[in-house]
């Protein structure tokens, strides 16, 4: 009944390309959710120390992101973003280009991750004692190293958990970009399935597939948390 | 532009929220949407307002019917993983790892493409009473919708009923009362309760999930402006009108919540 042979990894059947989609998915959420944690840490130090100017321009966009749906972010951000580029590029008398599917992407799974990592690591980073801060002013450590020997090692146990669910977003939102016509696991997988029409055996494999990241992802999670709580009081 | 720091006391805060470089910025905001009205082209928006009307209905449709069905059944995916057998209780929990670990357009895809490729293989199917629903699309956007929500928020159930104190039960079992009229008169109201405040966010996080049902065919607000651009040939006009309805509909379910959520007497709880 089930045609497995479907699944096998070379050409008349479909598994390398479904492996490649994933591969895809993979890099995007990667890239997507590192360029988030880099806007967000600068946003949540923004919100905390910036100027009233800085402070109000990332509650825009923290907010306007977080209200609007995903999908059409994503439109939003794939036109825009392409059309903007290629303004500025003839602006600068360089030839338009064609931007690839991956860096737009991670282009706009970062952004939309900005934001949500931007409210993760503000409530993070006000949830250390302020003693540790104060007392590293104290010694007269410049605010950049403060920042990374203090503020973020500090902070690290109450940020994993948002932080991890984060990526387990990131990697579930990348299937939007199936929308936009980017080959990724979940569009891929349409197309496999549209082609042999065995939809059900398709779905279900990339399922399996996502299912897998995510699973995997808890376990590698699970022990970094244990790992970056060490010495710390239980809370629960 | 910059102004003197704003004082960390929230209540002089509050009190001067309206500060210099808050009215340039409101300006510029003014002054931007107003660019986007004279210089776009908005003369298409008239002839597609009644079909806006019914795709907002069908999107607001789709996620209070999503919502509360996904409700009702995460009550008891929730209480079975607290307290059920360990038959009921692994299915359920597998079903929230499940739904929770893969894309709700994946979830969507098999059901709509996958489910609707097998169906009419089954012999007799088209003199099934529901058959005329099962051929239109929004039926497998409503399940898709109903089943993510009712994962999401019967992993929060379970934290729910979980966390509502032994003492309040045992206090209950001392009473006398059956196990039914406990969990009628007093562990489901707790667990509700403790449940109350995530339906907010869970809440928004579904109305910007719906828009996905416009990938198979259901015309949600989002499949109108889809239509709407590829009439019109017009980018952006459609897609910030689209954002704009969906802030719009964000703030209004944010404050709703908020005044409900203050009507809810929490004193001593």
């Amino acid at each position: 009944m089930i045609d497995w042979s479907l699944l096998a990894l070379n050409p008349p059947g479909w598994g390398g390309v479904l492996l490649q989609g994933l591969l895809s998915t993979m890099e995007i959420a990667v890239g997507g959710y590192l360029l988030g944690l880099v806007i967000g840490l600068f946003g949540a130090i923004g919100k905390l120390h910036g100027g009233p100017l800085a402070r109000d321009l990332l509650e825009v966009y923290t907010t306007v992101v977080r209200a609007v749906p995903e999908l059409v972010l994503i439109l939003i951000l794939y036109y825009a973003g392409t059309d903007f580029l290629n303004k500025m590029l003839a602006l600068l008398d360089y030839e338009a280009v064609d931007i690839s599917g991956l860096v737009a992407g991670i282009f706009v799974i970062g952004i939309v991750q900005g934001a949500y990592s931007t409210e993760v690591i503000r409530g993070a980073i006000k949830s250390i004692p302020p003693g540790q801060i104060e007392a590293a002013r104290a010694y007269a450590i410049p605010p950049a190293k403060i920042l990374r020997r203090i503020t973020i090692p500090a902070m690290l146990p109450y940020a994993i958990p948002g932080l991890s669910n984060l990526w387990l977003i990131a990697t579930k939102d990348t299937a939007l970009l199936a929308v936009v016509g980017f080959s990724e696991l979940t569009l891929v997988t349409r197309q496999a399935a549209g082609t042999t029409k065995s939809y059900m055996l398709f779905f279900l494999a990339a399922g399996a597939l996502y299912l897998a990241i995510t699973l995997i992802s808890r376990f590698l999670i699970g022990i970094l948390e244990r790992r970056s709580r060490r010495g710390l009081a239980g809370v629960n | 532009m910059t102004t003197s720091p704003l004082p960390a006391d929230e209540t002089s805060r509050r009190e001067s929220w309206l500060k210099p470089h808050r009215l340039v910025l409101i300006l510029i905001a003014v002054a931007l949407i107003a660019a986007a009205i004279i210089f776009g082209r908005w003369d298409w928006l008239p002839r597609y307002l009644p079909r806006l009307w019914s795709g907002l209905l069908v999107t607001l449709a789709m996620l209070f019917g999503s919502a509360l069905l996904g409700f009702v059944l995460a009550v008891p995916l929730g209480l079975v993983q607290v307290t059920g057998p360990w038959w009921l209780k692994t299915p359920a929990a597998a079903f929230c790892t499940m739904i929770r670990g893969t894309p709700l357009l994946l979830q969507l895809w098999l059901l709509y493409y996958g489910l609707g490729s097998l169906f009419p293989m089954i012999p007799g199917i088209r003199e099934f009473f529901l058959w005329p629903y099962l051929r239109e699309a929004w039926p497998y956007g409503l399940a898709a919708l109903t089943i993510s929500f009712a994962a999401y928020e019967g992993e929060i159930m379970r934290g729910a009923f979980a966390g509502v104190p032994s003492g309040e039960l045992q206090a209950a079992r001392a009473f006398g009362m059956s196990p039914a009229k406990l969990l009628w008169r007093i562990w489901l109201p707790r667990a509700l309760h403790r449940a109350l405040p995530t339906l907010n966010g869970e809440t928004v996080l579904q109305l910007k999930s719906t828009p996905l049902i416009a990938t198979i065919t259901v015309v949600d607000l989002y499949g109108v402006i889809s239509r709407v651009r590829q009439e019109t040939y017009l980018t952006y006009e459609p897609l910030f009108l689209l954002a704009l309805i969906y802030m719009v509909l964000t703030a209004i379910l944010v404050f709703a919540f908020r005044y409900f959520e203050n009507r809810i007497p929490t004193r001593g709880i």
